[in-house]
């Protein structure tokens, strides 16, 4: 609503792709420098760019929503208003992301609608609900961890406005990390049936957490490619590990059991071994049969639909203060 | 924790929270919008305002329970009462509504606590005096908000003017409650501890009549006015949104979370 021109298409100019153009942009990749805005890029790389902030973007809009069905039921103010304060972080970064993909050239709104038409992807880990107070904790302590993990190397991305946008969403995501973790040792301290309600949190969440890393690297599509153009700089698996070898001490502190049989320490590889992650499930979530990927889509339709009077009043209005001043001149 | 507490009454002790309480109702209800907002950057200022409310019903419990010195404390107040013993006025538990409901709630309010949190900065009483200073810098900001919304609304599309319209008329007539004192506040008035509420009903008049009129939206007819919150007498609304708010700790008594 604020950039309609940045709804018109690319011009021909930016898609005149040749050997020069590239082996320079290839150069300054592989030097790290910074590729700006303005500065020439390929086309793939844009598309490529585009597509994951953007979809970083919509996560972070739909990542309100299981957060947000516990801010009227969060059990002390204290938590009340850190939980508020998070959630809307969250939308901060929503909003910093869309503003960092804009500068690719696509506009937020046409982003916004392909969200909501289900063209384009959000973090699948937001499909599964929160159904109890433990879940703010684990969602904090370990879906934000496994987003640190994921995150902290885009903070050195060859995409300028999109490597510092990370360097402060990362700082934010640490201090939701600290709380969800903060959260989940009361819990496990507390009561008998608020240890119980950690530990269902934790049998719910690790297995979708340990997708959030995408698919294994022989399987993943876009890796390559993003790696090459240094916008990825960690393969999906060696994150997992990373964010698996992370995660076991703060479990056993938390005196919580995390449900894999099969994870052990492996003394020779100096990493905890895990069992077998159920794709078939990341790829049924992802094909939108998650328990909740129709409701989240529903209630950002239903925001958005909702909400259009009140977009369209404001535009209106500018309009109108914007006739009455030239009409004054 | 127990079940629930009772509360002793002392002038100042219920003075207090009854500001609390029509702080962390509107902050509450700001907190139901979140994700929900007709554009991302409303989801933005609705928590912000939210949070701030928050952020002052938490102080003014706090300093209830010195007051009080029963040993209660904010968690207490805001989780262990019952609907009776909420002290707020009906107006920060209507329900949300639509978005222009939602605005002209806030607008409302806000020209309330700007003006009274300003005449509160001179209490007497240094706390209230402390925490006046900072809900003045809030509510001066909520303030300037809500006004721009209503004047966008009202001169807006029609539709927008149709709703905003709308939302005054089934709002206005929980203003009055705002500027109602209760006899037993007289000491605080002339200890110059609280603030009068009568004393604002003008310069409120005054800010919202001039927004209004640039919002192309006119008072309705009818200036009977609704009132029961401050005496513990609410709409049906606040029961449910405590049923929500106090579900955990009523669920689960004696936990520490």
């Amino acid at each position: 609503m604020y950039t309609q021109a940045l709804n018109a298409s690319q011009s021909d100019e930016l898609t005149g792709e040749d050997a020069a153009k590239i082996s320079r942009f290839e150069a300054r990749v592989a030097a790290e420098e910074r590729i700006e805005a303005n500065d020439w890029m390929p086309a793939a790389y844009r598309k490529t760019l585009t597509r994951q902030i953007s979809q970083h973007a919509h996560s972070e809009i739909v990542g309100m929503l299981p957060e947000g069905n516990w801010l009227t039921r969060a059990p002390t103010l204290r938590r009340k208003a850190a939980l508020l304060a998070k959630v809307q972080d969250e939308c901060g970064h929503g909003l910093y992301l869309y503003a960092a993909a804009e500068t690719l050239g696509t506009s937020r709104e046409e982003l916004v609608d392909q969200m909501l038409s289900g063209k384009a992807k959000y973090s699948s880990i937001f499909n599964y609900p929160t159904l109890t107070w433990a879940d703010i904790g684990t969602i904090g302590w370990l879906v934000d961890g496994a987003a640190i993990m994921n995150q902290i190397p885009l903070c050195r991305c060859s995409y300028g406005p999109y490597a510092r946008a990370m360097i402060r969403v990362c700082k934010e995501e640490s201090f939701h990390q600290r709380q969800g973790y903060e959260i989940m040792v009361t819990l496990s301290r507390g009561t008998p049936e608020q240890k119980a309600m950690a530990q269902g949190a934790l049998d719910r969440w690790w297995w979708p957490c340990l997708m959030m890393f995408g698919p294994p690297d022989q399987q993943s599509q876009h890796g390559d490619q993003s790696t090459r153009w240094k916008i990825k700089r960690f393969s999906n698996d060696d994150l997992r590990q990373k964010f698996i070898d992370a995660t076991v001490p703060q479990a056993r502190y938390l005196d919580l059991k995390i449900p894999d049989d099969n994870l052990r320490w492996n003394e020779a590889t100096g990493h905890w071994d895990y069992g077998d992650i159920d794709w078939q499930e990341f790829n049924n979530v992802l094909a939108g049969n998650g328990p909740c990927n129709r409701d989240r889509l529903a209630a950002r339709r239903k925001a958005h639909d909702e909400g259009a009077w009140v977009r369209e009043a404001a535009l209106a209005y500018a309009e109108k203060q914007k006739r009455k001043t030239t009409a004054a001149a | 924790m127990a079940t629930a507490i009772c509360i002793q009454n002392s002038a100042l002790f219920m003075y207090v929270l009854g500001r609390a309480d029509d702080a962390l109702i509107l902050g509450h209800r700001l907190s139901e919008w979140c994700g929900h907002a007709p554009m991302m950057e409303e989801d933005m200022a609705l928590a912000n305002m939210g949070l701030d409310l928050i952020g002052q019903a938490r102080e003014l419990y706090t300093y209830a329970a010195e007051v009080e010195g029963a040993g209660n404390d904010e968690d207490k107040f805001a989780y262990l009462r019952d609907v009776q013993h909420y002290r707020n006025v009906l107006l920060v538990e209507r329900p949300n509504g639509d978005f222009a409901q939602t605005m002209m709630r806030q607008f409302f309010y806000s020209a309330f606590a700007d003006c009274y949190w300003r005449a509160m900065m001179s209490s007497t009483d240094p706390t209230l005096a402390a925490i006046a200073a900072k809900s003045e810098k809030e509510s001066a900001y909520h303030l300037r908000h809500s006004s721009e919304w209503i004047i966008r609304l009202g001169d807006g599309t029609d539709e927008s003017h149709r709703r905003a319209q709308s939302a005054l008329n089934d709002l206005w007539p929980f203003t009055g409650e705002l500027f109602q004192a209760n006899p037993e506040d007289d000491a605080l008035f002339a200890g110059r501890i609280a603030v009068d509420p009568r004393g604002l009903l003008q310069p409120w008049t005054e800010n919202v009549t001039a927004i209004l009129r640039s919002a192309r939206l006119t008072l309705p007819q009818s200036q009977w006015m609704q009132k029961g919150g401050r005496s513990g007498q609410h709409s049906e609304h606040l029961g449910h949104l405590l049923s929500e708010l106090q579900s955990l700790q009523r669920t689960y008594p004696n936990a520490t979370w």
